[in-house]
């Protein structure tokens, strides 16, 4: 055995979370025993997080060519191509388990790490997104953290001048000891501007810009100077990070000037793995080593160890690589925008990547052997057993539900309700370019001085992937897909945050698998690449998986933009009430009506329907650019008699819906939306309807001051305006006061 | 008409502030706080955002860059000055405009459109308007609540309050808890203003109103060509 | 009995604040200034004649609700 350690004490390796192979596995690449420096280098690029070493094999089934993408998955965010030489940048991150620990800090820096990996790219980022799941607001703690959540996006996003548009919020037992805080982000750029994480050729400097080092998020590193050496540097190293929009603000406004100016040959941002990361992967990119001096590193505090250098993941900095002789314009630049900047390295032939400290080498080792070497497990998977079981349990009521009374507690419940008290303290304004703003279907965006608008939908679904994680991962890539079709845009690309259990638990990898075949599926049917993703395992309470929670981010073009596109807030009385897609629609599996009302989860959701979703999807977008029907709203979480009720709550109008039985009004099955259609666009409409074979149902029309549903028997049932709109109001701000 | 707009590290609405400042005709030009001479300008505009970060106090670093004496000089001058939001902070930091501000009432961050009452129009900033005209122009501050030692001291010196969309001004149609639903103020010469909501965010139709535009045509409109 | 708590960011912890109000002081010409930290005080009027008792109380009450366990520390002062 070549352990070092003697018996009675944990391996240092394993202290940092590499396994006995891993260590020998480094041994082997070496040719020696590792330093501490680099066994603090190989542990964090080799953790999960940074080495995809779980996930990897599954994550090549993706597709992810199209003649639009520029940068697919693998660089710091996914490129594609707008025409006439604009370019859109997309990438979506977890920040679960610092959310938990901290919620305002780790949702910040959440934030603040989005933004970094699109400007990285050399891309203004022009919005933000968040997708953000808790457990019940009836516990005081998930209010806790949910509202110190969404002050740390608001806090973040809002001072470092980036609007953020929402997203989605949603509430389940499952995330009660696991929240769960994806943030997205997305950037406009000129082609010419586009910047990759290279390092460039040989003589090219290192210059890393930004805040300060401290002993930010390096517990690893802490186990490592107790167990080993240097037992006198800091006795405690800080959990939680602070982040420092003001910093990072001067950051991307500083590095967009680089780009502008064309100072710099290639960026990465310091993220998790630090300098580690942002030594190794862009010379490993380029083929190339690198000379590293960590005693020129600007640092928060003194005697930091070399291990603690490398593994530092202090927030807001980024790493330029430089041809020398623009190195004084770079610093320039710096200085202007007041931020720190030291030259920390230089780019070498030859591939080794040498780390001194003190004036002595504390690593050397092959660039690419932290990225390129890192292990890749094949992970066990296996059914579920108990998935049969869940299938066969389906809901069963005594009694048929009153409609009116199942109205108002969807309305009510926090995953349905107005978001307002949210994204009213998010920033959603600035830039002027938020043509739909959060609260609809879909953000838009418009392009200023271009005909072209942006539209991008996120969407997850926890208990339809539970029930099935294959059909739920697919038709959350449909649902984003139409929702930016209803204003008119073509879906492009799709970028997808996997949240997932324990992947050492086969029925875990078991979902993971199944999840990414139906996302693929589903981007193969719309042409929508998927450009970039980031999977989180170890999602779990006492070990408890959460719901497996794939969270889609769909990008669409609209080219040109609309003039007046469709609002959920536009229907007006005298319009008719239609709807469009099938009208089998009969199952409950997963879906609101059954959690809320019934307090079940059981069933299988409907399989997904891939030549209704592109027909849907056709006519949406059609409606949109001839500027038909003036108001849609898609079908989902609450089903059809929700979809209604939003509608008519957000145009401040009643409606009369005709139904057949009270199941198909609260069904959640997919590609299905409600149109208000005024009588001179209705045979223009079903025209176009007829040309894509998408059936269409004239549900009523808008009125009045009721939601009325009638199917001529005792089921037929009557909600008033104002009360729909007060509980649908009410519900979270309500919830937030105190229960 | 040239018109400065000021950019201190953390400010993020230059770019809003420019591209209105040219709907409503004016040529605008971007300058970095370290500047000492605006002698070439017609008009100066600081804009929103959280300069320096809004640490310490909103708007107390901000007040020490070195472009605010030449700021102050060009006001003492009569060249209209205009602050939004965080910029308003900012001149009433400088002593340029009385009040102060505090967080919101509800101690959360507001960013949504509302309405506003315009009281006063003999000002930079509102002299296109009507008294008792109602504009919607979008809000986004979280420490957006103005309070001044001596509320009746402003008669004459208020240019818009927080209202309701028929105009009425009372404590429901407050959003921050400002006093006496003071959301726009001048100096008495007129020429130095400073208003809470964002006019800039609410000049095209696509963007959902075109309210804040006689604002931005009123400081337009006060620029007189510095040379001619 | 008067209590008087300040709330402090733990040192290794990053305070953007206290660094941001540091380089104006050093901009605004006033040579010589090092680390800024920017803390709360807190005071609070409290029940009781034991000062121990009354120590006990606010510990609890810094635990729970007016420090943040993760990231700051505290010290009380008690005046009788």
């Amino acid at each position: 055995m070549s352990d070092p350690v003697d018996p009675d004490e944990e391996p240092v390796h394993r202290l940092l979370g590499l396994t006995d192979e891993e260590f020998e596995t480094i041994g082997g690449i070496l040719g020696r025993s590792p330093s501490d420096a680099e066994l603090a280098m190989y542990s964090v690029m080799w953790s999960e997080h940074c080495s995809y070493k779980s996930s990897r094999p599954h994550l090549g089934r993706f597709p992810t060519q199209a003649p639009w993408v520029v940068v697919g998955p693998g660089e710091n965010a996914g490129v594609v191509d707008l025409g006439d030489g604009w370019l859109a940048a997309l990438r979506i991150e977890s920040h679960n388990h610092p959310s938990f620990v901290e919620p305002y800090q780790g949702a910040a820096t959440g934030v603040g790490g989005i933004l970094r990996d699109v400007f990285t790219m050399g891309a203004r980022p022009i919005a933000l997104w968040n997708q953000i799941r808790f457990g019940s607001l009836d516990d005081a703690h998930n209010r806790y953290l949910f509202s110190g959540v969404v002050a740390g996006i608001a806090g973040y996003g809002n001072a470092v001048g980036v609007p953020t548009l929402g997203g989605e919020i949603a509430f389940e037992e499952c995330y009660t000891g696991n929240p769960l805080v994806n943030v997205m982000c997305l950037g406009v750029l000129r082609r010419e501007q586009l910047v990759l994480g290279t390092a460039g050729t040989e003589g090219s400097v290192a210059v890393l810009l930004g805040n300060a080092t401290g002993r930010d998020g390096i517990g690893g590193a802490s186990v490592l100077a107790s167990a080993s050496f240097d037992e006198t540097s800091g006795t405690k190293r800080p959990s939680v990070q602070v982040g420092d929009p003001f910093e990072e603000k001067k950051l991307i406004e500083a590095c967009l000037e680089l780009y502008d100016k064309g100072l710099v040959v290639g960026v990465q941002d310091l993220g998790a793995a630090g300098l580690s990361c942002a030594c190794s992967e862009p010379a490993a990119r380029a083929g190339m080593g690198m000379d590293v001096d960590l005693d020129a590193v600007h640092t928060r505090e003194p005697d930091m160890t070399a291990p603690e250098l490398l593994m530092s993941e202090s927030q807001e900095r980024m790493m330029a690589f430089v041809a020398p002789d623009r190195l004084e314009a770079v610093l320039e630049v710096a200085r202007r925008w007041e931020i720190d900047a030291a030259v920390v390295g230089t780019v070498t032939t030859g591939g080794t990547l040498t780390v001194r400290h003190n004036g002595e080498v504390v690593a050397e080792l092959p660039a690419d052997s932290l990225s390129e070497a890192a292990p890749v497990y094949k992970r066990p998977t296996g059914e579920p057993i108990w998935l049969a079981g869940l299938w066969n349990n389906t809901m069963d009521l005594l009694t048929p539900p009153s409609v009116d009374e199942a109205l108002l507690r969807l309305l009510d419940d926090p995953s349905i309700a107005d978001a307002r008290w949210v994204y009213e303290q998010y920033d959603h304004m600035l830039f002027l370019n938020t043509v739909i703003e959060p609260g609809h279907d879909a953000s838009l965006i418009r392009i200023k001085g271009t005909s072209k608008g942006l539209a991008v939908s996120t969407d997850g679904n926890g208990r339809h992937c539970y029930l099935d994680p294959r059909r739920g991962g697919a038709r959350l890539v449909y649902e984003a897909g139409l929702n930016v079709a209803l204003t008119g845009a073509e879906p492009m690309a799709v970028v997808d945050n996997l949240n997932f259990g324990n992947p050492e638990k086969p029925e875990v990898m078991w979902q993971f698998r199944e999840t990414i075949e139906g996302i693929s599926e589903a981007c193969e049917v719309l042409s929508t690449p998927v450009i970039g993703g980031n999977v989180s395992f170890y999602n779990e309470t006492d070990g408890n998986d959460i719901f497996p929670t794939p969270v889609i981010g769909l990008l669409g073009l609209a080219d040109p933009m609309p003039a007046h596109p469709p609002r959920l807030d536009g229907a007006r009385a005298g319009m008719e009430l239609w709807m469009f897609g099938s009208q089998r629609s009969r199952n409950l599996a997963g879906s609101a009506f059954e959690k809320v009302i019934a307090g079940h989860v059981g069933g299988r959701p409907s399989a997904p329907d891939a030549v209704m979703a592109r027909g849907v999807i056709e006519v949406a977008i059609h409606n949109a650019r001839l500027g038909l029907a003036p108001a849609v709203h898609d079908i989902s979480d609450g089903g059809a008699a929700v979809a209604i009720a939003e509608m008519c709550i957000r145009s401040g109008v009643g409606a009369t819906v005709q139904f057949t039985d009270w199941v198909g009004l609260f069904a959640e099955n997919p590609h299905r939306f409600i149109a208000a259609v005024p009588a001179d666009v209705a045979s223009d409409l079903e025209t176009l309807a007829a040309r894509w074979d998408v059936p269409v149902t004239r549900l009523g029309h808008f009125g009045g001051t009721e939601i009325r549903f009638e199917n001529g028997g005792p089921e037929s049932a009557s909600v008033g305006l104002a009360e729909a709109t007060e509980r649908w109001r009410e519900a979270i701000p309500r919830r937030l006061a105190g229960g | 008409m040239k018109a400065a707009v000021v950019v201190f590290p953390g400010t993020n609405c230059e770019h809003d502030v420019a591209w209105a400042l040219g709907i409503a005709g004016a040529d605008a030009h971007l300058v970095w706080h370290r500047e000492t001479d605006l002698s070439d300008f017609d008009g100066i505009v600081l804009p929103g955002g959280f300069a320096h970060g809004d640490y310490l106090r909103t708007g107390a670093i901000a007040r020490f860059s070195p472009i605010m004496d030449e700021v102050k000089r060009r006001a003492e001058e009569g060249v209209p000055v205009l602050g939004i939001c965080n910029g308003f902070q900012v001149l009433c930091e400088a002593h340029l405009l009385p009040g102060a501000f505090h967080q919101n009432r509800d101690l959360t961050f507001i960013c949504r459109p509302i309405h506003l009452r315009v009281e006063d129009t003999d000002s930079i900033l509102t002299r296109a308007a009507e008294v008792g005209q109602v504009l919607t122009i979008p809000l986004n501050s979280y420490e957006g609540n103005f309070t001044v030692h001596d509320p009746a001291a402003m008669r004459g010196r208020v240019l818009a309050r927080y209202a309701d969309a028929t105009g009425s001004v009372d404590d429901e149609s407050n959003p921050n808890g400002s006093v006496d639903n003071i959301a726009a103020i001048s100096n008495p010469a007129g020429n130095v203003a400073g208003i809470m909501p964002h006019p800039e965010r609410a000049v095209e139709e696509i963007l959902g109103s075109v309210d804040g535009l006689v604002l931005m045509r009123s400081f337009v409109e006060s620029m007189e060509p510095a040379r001619v | 009995m008067k209590v008087t708590i300040v709330v402090r960011r733990r040192p290794e912890i990053s305070d953007p604040q206290g660094t941001t109000v540091s380089r104006a002081l050093s901009d605004m010409g006033f040579a010589g200034v090092g680390t800024v930290r920017i803390n709360k005080e807190i005071e609070l009027e409290v029940e009781g004649d034991d000062t121990a008792d009354v120590e006990r109380r606010v510990t609890e009450m810094c635990e729970r609700l007016l420090a943040n366990p993760v990231m700051d520390d505290f010290e009380i002062r008690v005046a009788e």
